[in-house]
Formats: structure tokens, sequence, C-alpha cells
């Protein structure tokens, strides 16, 4: 996420760099550099002047800091900046109310169905909650059976009216049907809309009316340009929406929507959807966010994540091997398993500080497990606990054991040898970036 | 008007009153830049550069659009600002015209070798399947014989979509079951509509994101299959891209051109306020013609593009 953003500033930073202090000058060149940056990012236009104004005067007020690099500091501004400008702490959604209500609002193609699945999994999942969703739009071909195949996916049932155009009366029938049903959360997809289409911008207004949501969230592509504040504003002020959901985050945009939503309406981002299938969604924490912008990682969602699917005894072995730098192919097929466990290996590799930006080209294939796994079992169990001792004839065994090519087992070494290279970094906290 | 009798009245119509807002839009804040002042300062050109930019031009397309104006104000030494709009129009054209000098395939055109094959790809949600619906609804009106194969075999109810577009608009879809390999489902459409002399065959893709290289390859691997049946298909690799996208579009462009060699680019909800912009950088560094546009959600509404239209359009006075 947000590589490019980080690969600027840092490429702008570099001018401070080696400069004492932070003057007048020096200064002005860099935040030209960032404000390009931040616009080039999709951070809106009047939004990004208002940043690097703000940066400036914090910058000028802190030129006695001479024990500090003056691009140190400057980071520390931009990401304290950053920070602060997508909003404090993080909020959650408000599940109050029998059954509690929440109505998703957007535009076309931003989202919202495969997000009304995803929030439907994750709230009955760790909430246990007992979620309906309701199939609100009435317009788009095959949309009803799209939240009805998606509500299968994560077995939540969907509610729906076909051949009902009147959305307004499908949601409150859902909401009397969820009563009836001890349902205690109700989520409410709807068609997508232009905020200039006037009878459609009426129709969510009354959805809303009639049903009093708990949240009414919109959810945005986060690959929106210069138009994310427009259409956030209008929808905000006619829905007073309660938080926003960020999409297609797993892209490779630099996502400046979100900064400049999050200014120009002040409502807090909710969620962050990463990816297609139906658990790809976190909380969006404004500082990870401004950590990640910068190209310092986001350890602790990495480190959740992982907690979430390791045990701990399991770990605690590992992370003793990794120091010892005794990790093997044993472990490195256990770890295969457990990586699978957690979801795209990229995404999740991309976490670590240091590591996202390392692996901007690398390709991390899949499916690649399948060929790995079968080339590890192909191993004797002497090779797998000596990964130095691969001779040519092993190899060559290796590779006709598991129906690869020697490039193959060739690659599959070079890789794991890299991957205990960087464990062992990561495990001895060489990794640059955090401080805090 | 002579340039632009590809289209006709009503079609300019609907064309004039989708593209209002980003004409307005654009056109107010440049009339605010400049009015009242006799040349162009400091100021106008601030100015410009946050209309530009603020129409998702991008700063770079932007800068070099600047640079070009203030190169022409020193050489000139003084530029009116009825000048300015001349000369705008004239920059932009000039970025957009070296990729779209040929005139955009039109409907009733004659089909040299049939069948001709356009693959639709783009990320997630601009808009594929509703273009493509469009497309075979303008295609059948002018009397050709169109396929549609369903091979977005991933997203939730894509096919059942793509299946409501076809018996909407009255052509073929050729599909398997959500899951199903995609190639074989456009090696399918290909051997029927081959079979059926068809005109145009229209493949859908699922969305992707460019960064994904499995789904990437997976574009790669589905153009191959084709070529089986029938040699250089796809002969249109149709990239769409949702107008409201920001710079990211660029990537898109880059990454989606890499895989499949795009040819031709879509730009869909030009109906509401975002303003493309993008479009005029994207179709300069890639050399790929804008081909369509999208203007709401009816079978009528896409368009042709037209370069000269387009940036005439997006500074008319009204």
């Amino acid at each position: 996420m947000f590589e490019n953003l980080s690969d600027r500033l840092e490429r702008s930073f570099k001018i401070l760099k080696g400069q004492g202090t932070i003057t007048e000058i020096n200064v002005a060149e860099t935040l030209k550099e960032i404000r390009k940056a931040l616009i080039d990012a999709d951070v809106n236009y009047k939004v990004a002047k208002t940043f690097t104004d703000e940066v400036k005067k914090k910058a000028l007020g802190q030129n006695v800091l001479t024990s500090l690099q003056p691009g140190q500091l400057m980071v520390k501004i931009v990401h304290d900046e950053l920070a602060e400008l997508m909003g404090g702490s993080s909020v959650d959604v408000n599940l109050k109310g029998s059954p509690a209500v929440i109505l998703m609002s957007g535009l076309q193609g931003s989202g919202k169905t495969t997000f009304s699945g995803k929030l439907a999994n994750l709230l009955k999942s760790k909430r246990g909650k007992n979620p309906l969703l309701v199939a609100c739009d009435v317009y788009r071909p095959a949309a009803i059976e799209q939240l009805k195949i998606i509500g299968s996916q994560v077995n939540v049932p969907v509610y729906s009216e076909e051949g009902n155009l009147n959305a307004v009366q499908i949601a409150q029938n859902a909401v009397k049907f969820a009563k009836q049903n001890n349902h205690d959360l109700v989520i409410i997809d709807t068609a997508g809309r232009l905020a200039i289409d006037e009878q459609m911008m009426k129709e969510i207004a009354n959805i809303k009316a009639a049903v009093n949501p708990q949240e009414t969230l919109f959810v945005v592509d986060s690959m929106t340009g210069q138009d994310a504040v427009n259409t956030a504003k209008e929808f905000n002020d006619r829905l007073n929406f309660d938080g926003v959901i960020l999409t297609k985050l797993d892209g490779d945009t630099r996502g400046g929507a979100a900064l400049s939503i999050r200014s120009v309406v002040t409502k807090p981002i909710k969620f962050v959807g990463t990816g297609e299938k139906m658990d790809a969604l976190d909380t969006f924490y404004p500082e990870r966010m401004a950590d990640r912008i910068l190209g310092m990682g986001d350890i602790v969602s990495f480190v959740e994540r992982a907690q979430e699917m390791y045990d701990e005894e399991e770990s605690r072995r590992l992370s003793k091997k990794l120091a010892k730098n005794q990790f093997d192919f044993n472990d490195f097929l256990s770890q295969l398993q457990q990586i699978k466990k957690m979801g795209n290996l990229k995404d999740i590799a991309s976490m670590i500080p240091g590591v996202g930006k390392a692996l901007k080209d690398v390709d991390l294939d899949e499916s690649v497990f399948k060929t790995t796994e079968a080339i590890i079992h192909s191993m004797t169990p002497f090779e797998r606990e000596r990964p130095d001792i691969m001779t040519g004839t092993r190899r060559q065994r290796i590779a006709n054991g598991s129906g690869t090519s020697i490039q193959e087992v060739n690659r599959l070494l070079k890789q794991f040898d890299d991957m205990r290279k960087m464990m062992k970094m990561v495990s001895q906290n060489k990794v640059p970036g955090r401080k805090k | 008007m002579g340039i632009f009798q590809l289209f006709s009245k009503d079609k300019q119509e609907t064309l004039d009153k989708g593209l209002e807002r980003t004409k307005t839009s654009v056109f107010a804040k440049l009339s605010r830049a400049v009015a009242g002042k006799s040349k162009v300062d400091d100021e106008v050109l601030d100015n410009l550069e946050e209309v530009l930019v603020t129409s998702d031009v991008g700063i770079e397309t932007t800068l070099r659009i600047i640079e070009r104006i203030e190169k022409r104000a020193a050489r000139d030494k003084y530029i009116g600002t009825a000048e300015l709009n001349t000369i705008l129009k004239e920059e932009i054209a000039a970025l957009l015209s070296e990729s779209n000098q040929e005139t955009a395939m039109d409907f009733e055109a004659e089909i040299e070798h049939k069948p001709y094959v356009i693959m639709v790809v783009g990320v997630n949600g601009v808009g594929k399947t509703t273009t493509i619906g469009k497309l075979a609804y303008q295609f059948k009106k002018a009397g050709k014989t169109v396929y549609l194969g369903a091979a977005d075999t991933f997203r939730a109810a894509a096919v059942e979509q793509l299946v409501i577009w076809g018996e909407r608009v009255g052509v073929p879809v050729i599909k398997q079951q959500m899951g199903s390999d995609p190639a074989s489902v456009a090696f399918d459409t290909l051997t029927s509509a081959k079979a059926n002399n068809a005109d145009v065959i229209i493949i859908d893709t699922a969305g992707r994101l460019h960064n994904k290289v499995n789904l990437m390859n997976e574009l790669t691997k589905i153009k191959n299959v084709m070529q089986k049946v029938v040699p250089n298909a796809p002969h249109e690799v149709l990239l769409v891209l949702d107008g409201s996208t920001g710079q990211n579009a660029f990537e898109q462009a880059r990454q989606f051109t890499k895989t499949t060699q795009v040819t031709a680019l879509a730009i869909t909800k030009l109906d509401g306020t975002a303003k493309g912009g993008v479009v005029i950088g994207i179709s300069d560094q890639f050399h790929i013609p804008v081909r369509y546009i999208g203007l709401g959600e009816r079978m009528e509404d896409l368009q042709l593009f037209d370069k000269d239209k387009f940036v005439e359009t997006l500074f008319e006075q009204h």
C-alpha cells in the first residue's frame, strides 16, 4: 500500500539529508516535492496545499534541534501531520439497537456489495452477531443475485424481494423480518448512484429516514481521484453518514483519497478492503496508515494477524531457531501451511517495515506453494535439516522426484536463502524505519 | 460542425448533456481564473494549474501544458485571456491527437475479417460488463451479429449480469458455471460465434487489480487460447477505465498494456462530477486511442470518442 507515495517522500527527504538545519530555502524545495507527491497520490489539490503549509509552519519552528538530522525531523513532522489529517484513534461501528441497522452508500463499482458480505462475515465471526443481508439494489442487472451468492459464501441469509422496485419498502420489510427472525444486525446493500442523480439520492435519503440506521457508511474506491472530495461531500450533505469505507487498497494506488475525504467531511474511515476474499478487510488505523505512507511498514497489523493464526508455543520455538539461523525446510514447510491460512502472502509481507518496498517488484506467486511443497517433500529428512548441503546430484534427484526442473529447485533454494536472511534481519530488529 | 458528423444530432445532444458537468466546472473555473486579466501572469497560471489538477489531469501533464503556455507567453510577450482558451484547446488536442489520428471504428463500418474479437479488461468495478452491454447494443443496432462471452467466471453473479444484458439487447451469451476456466469460456464463445458466422465477439473478463501477477497472467492465457480459434484474436483489447479514477489509472494502463497489449480505451461514468482528465496524459504517454465513453446506465449511454469534440466540449463557452 502507498509504496509510491513513500518513495516520492523518501526522495524528497533526501534533499534535506546532510544539511544541518532547516532553513526557509531547503524546506521550500522539500515541500514542493511533497506537495507534488501528494497531488500525484490523488490528494485533493486544496488539501495538499493546506497540508504543506501546516508542515512548513512546524518545520520552521524547529530549527534549533541540531541533534537531529533535518531529514528525520521532516519525516516526523510529515508523519504526525498525516496521522492527524486522517483522524485520531480508530472508531468502531455502532452496533447498539435491536436489530442494529447498517446502510451502505456509494458510487457505482465502489465495492458496496463485496464489502457488505465482508462486514457480515466479520461481525458474525468476531462479534457473534446474527446478521441479515438486504438486497436493495433493484436496478443493476444481477445485483441481487450477486449478494445472494456472497451471502451463501459467508453463510449469512439474504433478504430480497424479486420484482419489487421499491427499495425503501424492501428495507423496511427487511427490518421487520429481522425482528421476527432474531437477527440482531441488518446490513443493507444499495444501488450505486452518482451524487448528482437527484432521484437516486432522494431514494437513499428515504431509505435512511425509513429504517433509521445506527451506521450509514460511505463506500469509496481508494483509487478515486480529485473528485473524491466532491462525491464524499455530496453524500455527506444528503446522508450525514457515520463513516467511510476505503476499498481496493490491495492495489497499488497511492490512496490520497483517504487523506482528502477525511479532511473534507471529518468522518472517520472505519474499514479498508484489501482483497476479493471475504476475510480481506481491516480496521482503519490512522497512525498505522501514516506509518505505511512513509514506508515505515505496518508491523502492528502484521503481529495481530500473525497472533490470530499462530500458536504461541510454535512461534517461540520458531523465533529461537530464527535467531540462531537454524531455520530449515521442515520449518519452512510448516510455515507455508500457516502462511496459507493467514491470507495473501504479499499483503502480509508488505506489513513488515522495510519489506513492502523490497517486495514491490517481487512476484510472490501463491500457486508456487504447490510446487514448493512438492520440492520439499522430495528432499530427504537430512536435506531438509541442512539446506546448505545441496549438491548438483541432490538437486537433480529432487527435481526428478517432484516432477519439476532443476531450475525450479534452484530458484526455491535461492528464495529460501533470501528468506532466511530476511527473517534473520526481522528477528534481530535490523530493519530500518520504526523508532517508536 | 463538419468534423463531428460521426455523431448524429441526438447523439451529440446526449454527449453535450453528459459532458456538461465536466464542461461547466472546468470552464467556470477557468473563466474565473482569467476574468479581468489582460495577460497571463503567475496567478493565472496558478489557477490554471488548479483547474487542470482538480480535473485529474495529473501534475506532470499539467506542468507540461503550463510550461508550453509560459514559453509562448515569453515569446509573444503578451497573451490575452481570449487567446489562452485557444492555446489550451490546442495543447490538449495535441496531447490527444497523436494517439487518436485514425477515426474511431464506427459501429456501422464494414468488418473486413469476421469475426472481429474484442476482449474487455480492467480493474474491479470500472463498468466492464455494462460497457459490453452498451457496445453489443450499438453493434446490433448497426446490423451486426454479436456474440458475448461471459469469461468473468469469478465475481459473484457476473455471468448472470451479462446474460441479462444479452437478453436486453437480444444477443446470445456463451457461458459456463461460475468458477470455470475463463479461457475455456472464451474458446467456446469464439468457436460458437465462428460457426454461426458472427460479425463481432465481445469477451467479458473478471475485474482484476493490475498488481496481481497471477490474475494478469490469466489474461495472457485467455488471449492465447482465443488465437487457436481465430488467428490474430483479439483484434481489440479494450481497457475500461473509471472516469473518476485518479492517477492510478496510469498504472492500470501501464500494467494492462504490458500483459495484454491494450489497443483502445473506454472511459466510463463521465456523466458524474468526475472530469476524466487523466485520459489526456494516458493517451499521450501510451499512445493508445480513447475509443468509447460511457455516460450513464442505459443501453444508449455510450458514445464513440471524438478527440476534437471532447476538447471542444470541454472548453466550450456557454
